[in-house]
């Protein structure tokens, strides 16, 4: 899987999670000041990314992922 | 009474098992449709309950909310949610300061649907799982806090819990806040959606439900052969507004809270007392408040659940603190019983009857209980009106009486 089948991937989450439209979902968003994804969201986000990528995301590593281009980077360097 | 601290209601709004708001529910009342359906739950037969019937809402909450906003909520919140909308809408909307507006949501149970299963998801598929929101989609004040955050409602929000009588008791404290001179404007009522096998089964438990299995006939108030409710879902909203200001903006008022009476049987967890002492204390209050007489209280819309001893004990509480004139009907023979949802929906039916001067039927009522001496209406019947009661009761003791008058 590529980094833009990542992206995909997460903005479909992001999209289901939080309703923002998937196309708005872009490596250089930030979830809470461009995306608007409060902190409670950003947890049911990473519910659904370790399910659907095999990874890991533990919640001292959730709070530094900052932008969408973060996420997408950290599920493809853990991922099994 | 004083006519600048006069509660009107402006705005309505209603979820039930008989449309998708207040006025098809009230439609729904007058052609005396029924909104009971067979309960074919896969967990009715697998635990063995005794219970075949339920009052499932006409039109799903998620074919009304956008579908991030109903995940976030309990299914008692989006019915809430959609109830307060309608009623916002139908007010027109009001523009004011929201430190005077406030929000008044009661509840049974609460979000009983996330508890269960929730507490599923934990078993099943462990922590990770469990809903993020899982604690505001249960709490009890989840409804109310739905509705005052949707609509702003700074100047405060309450929910009171007062079993079958909490949709009841939210419009009558949200006639306090207006009294007061606390805020100007309340979106108040009440919202319940618990069918779910546990709830069932504890209702089945208390030998308080219905065992009959035909839709047609299961409920029944007041009619011998009746044997226990059918359990409802839904939600019921009121604008209640401080008169001058409602009449200041021009609004269209339907009518008036005109007066409200509270009290505890404290008799029985359960069993209401009897002689109806307690309720009839509730209605005593109610009518003086409104300032009227047991003479002008055409129409009581009765708590009626079509239990054996419920509607026994209110008949004699109609007898009692009112008079063998007024004519009496029990909405719940179409809706069901919407637990705290049902004393909201009902003050609904009670205002448009004195609005419209026409009382709904009792739906299967067809050999009138020799022990109930009330003067009960089985079609929908013209009367004129000028000041009706809504009668609600709540497991606890709880006794509510709203009286309503016309504009």
């Amino acid at each position: 899987m590529s980094n833009e089948d990542t992206l995909t991937g997460l903005a479909e989450i992001v999209e289901e999670v939080a309703g923002v439209s998937a196309a708005d979902v872009t490596a250089d968003k930030s979830f809470t000041d461009d995306l608007d994804i409060d902190s409670l969201s950003m947890v049911e986000i990473a519910v659904q990314a370790e399910d659907r990528f095999g990874v890991k995301i533990p919640d001292d590593e959730l709070a530094n992922l900052k932008t969408v281009g973060d996420a997408v980077a950290y599920i493809e360097s853990h991922r099994a | 009474m004083s006519t600048d601290h006069d509660v009107v209601v402006t705005g309505i709004g209603a979820t039930t098992p008989l449309g998708g708001t207040a006025p098809e529910t009230w439609q729904g009342m007058l052609e005396g449709r029924n909104g009971i359906r067979p309960l074919t739950e896969e967990w009715v037969e697998r635990f063995g309950l005794p219970v075949h019937v339920h009052a499932p809402l006409a039109v799903e909450p998620t074919e009304v909310l956008p579908r991030v906003e109903a995940r976030r909520l309990d299914r008692s919140q989006q019915v809430a949610l959609i109830a307060a909308r309608e009623a916002w809408t139908d007010a027109g909307e009001p523009e004011l300061d929201p430190e005077r507006l406030g929000a008044v949501v009661g509840t049974g149970i609460g979000g009983a649907l996330t508890l269960l299963g929730q507490d599923d998801v934990l078993e099943t598929d462990g922590l990770r799982k469990v809903a993020v929101l899982t604690i505001p989609m249960l709490m009890p004040n989840g409804p109310a806090a739905a509705v005052g955050l949707w609509a702003k409602a700074r100047g405060g929000v309450h929910a009171p819990v007062s079993a079958c009588a909490s949709g009841a008791e939210a419009l009558a404290w949200a006639y306090r806040l207006i009294k007061s001179g606390e805020v100007d404007v309340v979106i108040a009522g009440g919202a319940e959606a618990v069918t779910h096998q546990l709830p069932v089964a504890g209702f089945a438990q208390m030998r308080a439900m219905t065992s009959n299995a035909d839709p047609e006939t299961a409920c029944r108030p007041f009619d011998t052969h009746r044997d226990g409710f059918v359990l409802g879902e839904g939600a019921g909203m009121m604008v209640l507004e401080r008169g001058e200001f409602a009449r200041a903006r021009g609004a269209r008022i339907y009518g008036r809270l005109a007066g409200i009476g509270m009290s505890n049987d404290a008799f029985h967890i359960t069993a209401p007392e009897p002689d109806g002492e307690g309720s009839a204390r509730a209605i005593g209050k109610a009518l003086r408040t409104a300032e009227l007489t047991t003479m002008d209280i055409g129409h009581v819309n009765a708590h009626a659940t079509s239990t054996p001893v419920g509607d026994v004990a209110e008949s004699k509480t109609i007898l009692r603190a009112i008079g063998d004139h007024p004519v009496v009907t029990a909405t719940k023979s179409m809706t069901g019983h919407m637990l705290g949802a049902s004393g909201a929906v009902e003050a609904i039916a009670t205002l448009m009857a004195v609005h419209d001067n026409t009382v709904p039927g009792v739906r299967n009522l067809v050999e009138l209980d020799p022990e109930i001496k009330v003067d009960v209406a089985t079609e929908t019947r013209s009367v004129p009106l000028t000041a009706a009661v809504n009668d609600s009761f709540g497991f606890g003791g709880h006794n509510v009486a709203l009286v309503f008058t016309g504009a």
